[in-house]
């Protein structure tokens, strides 16, 4: 059973400030008449909790658009970057995400980590040969798949950190403790806001089962594989302890075992330092 | 269905003698059913002659329109007299802005506060009603079917699409179109141009085969270089989107405010000289005429 009260949980979540990097930047970007369009996205789209908000307001039914807003540049060419740039003005108003939440759980590690899973995720899908106009809802799924976590951290902290012990105690994965303290998993809790906040279908689900290797969409199954990839390559820290391997046959969809998956990928630490030359500048 | 331009200037109202052949106010366009319904598409103070003129016509029912919500858009509506006389019926429609969150009701409540005009709304006699519509969504009002399309602007923009009597009309509101953010040399470059033609296809299919294509075209392709992320449209993108859509007629409008009657027919010459084959008619918008579709 579920400890947490889902209405609660969303309203909270409007609350939520961003991270102070991306805060700061905004502030920066904002106030420069000549900020290049492109430099706005960069920051957006490097931060969970700006992505998901603002794609939580332009998939809302008042803008009735076709299909799914599932990434920021999108969003940019339905609603206009003026717009964009006031909705991220106005989240960078809340306040800045306080990194030294009480689950003791490290906020900077977890953005590596996120920000190398979306990375890792849009160039699994280029190697399946997604075409170009789906690849950034690769990384957006990504870099949201485990939202949950910082929500968890920032309004369930003493459960919460329950649950990052007993994982770290005894080698468990996280959303099994989760499960255990909190009634809920990380992965249950971004579906229930992602439903709420009418994201697309595709994403809901890539998030509600990144640590399900049988449950077969692609998108999913990209951000499962990219999930495991940064945290075998210890790309950041987003408090899960263990590292689901697979073999070609147990998780078929690039027909490698995880070492091997990563072999073939080459030489990956230009996607850490990408990420945190992000979070550092 | 007719209709009549009763503001075509951008930004600013620019009474004058230079401007005094095409006119000076801000946009409002009045479009009459062929029941005599009455549409309004955007309240600039182009809103407020017409107003005077509909005071022979009392009591009135308009469906105002607002593309979006920046002062030359909105500005004549605290003195679009039948507001002030019961009996009026007034429904205002629009978006919702996606960074206040406010409805349409906020093209009025901004303007009708103590320190910016004397009137309060409570004071207001005529009925007023607020619809905060969404894009696709086609409103039906008489024979005629309005339908808005999100078009891109510094702010929420509606381009409206019309219906009406067997004929057309679609008016942008004040609209730039989208570019490429990225350089060609970008990984992102080809994504984003992928989502550009798909909006651009969802744009000319709103637009197709029109009767009449009323469209920003506030630049001149030398000006807009400077201009670029103004939010406004160029001659060339006007007669690209009336090309793209097969329109019948193309109207220019949002005049800038420094244009000179004598500026605008001099640009719009050299505009059919240099576009010598095309198959619509291209004409400045002009206030205060009935056009018959």
């Amino acid at each position: 059973m579920s400890n947490i009260n889902n209405e609660e949980l969303i309203a909270f979540v409007e609350t939520m400030p961003a991270f102070p990097k991306s805060v700061q930047k905004v502030m920066q970007l904002t106030a420069d008449v000549n900020a290049s369009a492109k430099d706005i996205v960069r920051v957006i789209e490097s931060d969970p909790i700006m992505t998901i908000k603002i794609l939580k307001v332009i998939n809302s039914a008042f803008y009735g658009l076709p299909q799914k807003i599932t990434s920021i540049q999108r969003a940019v060419v339905h609603i206009g970057l003026n717009t964009i740039k006031n909705l991220a003005l106005s989240i960078a108003a809340i306040g800045m995400l306080n990194p030294n939440n009480k689950a003791g759980f490290n906020t900077q590690d977890f953005l590596l980590h996120s920000l190398t899973t979306a990375a890792l995720s849009r160039i699994l899908a280029e190697r399946l040969d997604v075409a170009k106009t789906e690849s950034s809802d690769f990384f957006v799924a990504g870099l949201l798949h485990d939202f949950g976590k910082i929500v968890f951290a920032e309004f369930y902290p003493t459960t919460f950190k329950l649950a990052l012990e007993k994982s770290s105690e005894q080698q468990l994965p996280l959303h099994e403790s989760e499960l255990e303290f909190i009634g809920i998993t990380h992965a249950q809790a971004g579906r229930l806001m992602a439903e709420k906040w009418e994201l697309g279908s595709d994403l809901i689900d890539a998030i509600d089962h990144h640590h399900n290797s049988n449950k077969n969409s692609l998108l999913k199954d990209c951000v499962y594989a990219a999930n495991q990839i940064s945290k075998k390559m210890q790309f950041g820290f987003a408090g899960d302890p263990v590292v689901e391997e697979f073999t070609e046959t147990s998780f078929p969809r690039f027909g490698l075992s995880l070492d091997n998956l990563i072999a073939e990928l080459g030489d990956l630490s230009v996607v850490k330092s990408e990420s945190l030359s992000f979070i550092n500048s | 269905m007719k209709f009549k331009f009763w503001g075509v200037r951008g930004s600013i109202a620019t009474p004058g003698e230079n401007t005094v052949k095409y006119g000076g106010n801000t946009t409002c366009i009045e479009i009459r059913t062929d029941n005599n319904d009455l549409i309004i598409l955007d309240a600039g103070t182009g809103i407020h002659l017409l107003g005077q003129e509909l005071l022979a016509q009392l009591p009135i029912t308009a469906h105002i329109f607002i593309t979006h919500t920046h002062w030359d858009h909105i500005q004549g509506l605290p003195f679009f007299s039948p507001i002030f006389i019961a009996g009026n019926h007034l429904k205002i429609y629009g978006g919702l802005d996606p960074v206040t969150n406010e409805g349409i009701e906020r093209a009025l409540g901004v303007q009708l506060q103590y320190s910016y005009f004397p009137i309060r709304e409570a004071e207001l006699n005529a009925t007023i009603e607020y619809n905060t519509i969404k894009p696709g969504e086609t409103i039906s009002i008489g024979s005629a079917k309005i339908t808005p399309i999100l078009l891109s602007h510094p702010v929420l923009n509606f381009g409206y699409r019309i219906d009406c009597d067997g004929q057309s009309l679609f008016f942008t509101g004040d609209y730039e179109p989208i570019f490429n953010i990225y350089q060609k040399d970008d990984p992102e470059y080809d994504e984003y141009q992928a989502f550009l033609d798909e909006k651009q296809n969802e744009i000319s299919a709103a637009m197709k085969d029109v009767d009449a294509l009323v469209i920003d075209s506030s630049y001149t392709a030398e000006e807009y270089i400077s201009k670029k992320g103004w939010g406004h449209g160029s001659y060339d993108s006007a007669i690209n989107h009336a090309n793209l859509a097969n329109a019948k007629k193309l109207y220019l409008t949002h005049h800038e405010p420094t244009r000179t009657d004598t500026q605008l027919e001099q640009i719009h010459q050299e505009l059919l000289i240099n576009n010598p084959n095309l198959n619509f008619e291209v004409v400045l918008a002009k206030e205060g005429i009935d056009i018959n579709i």
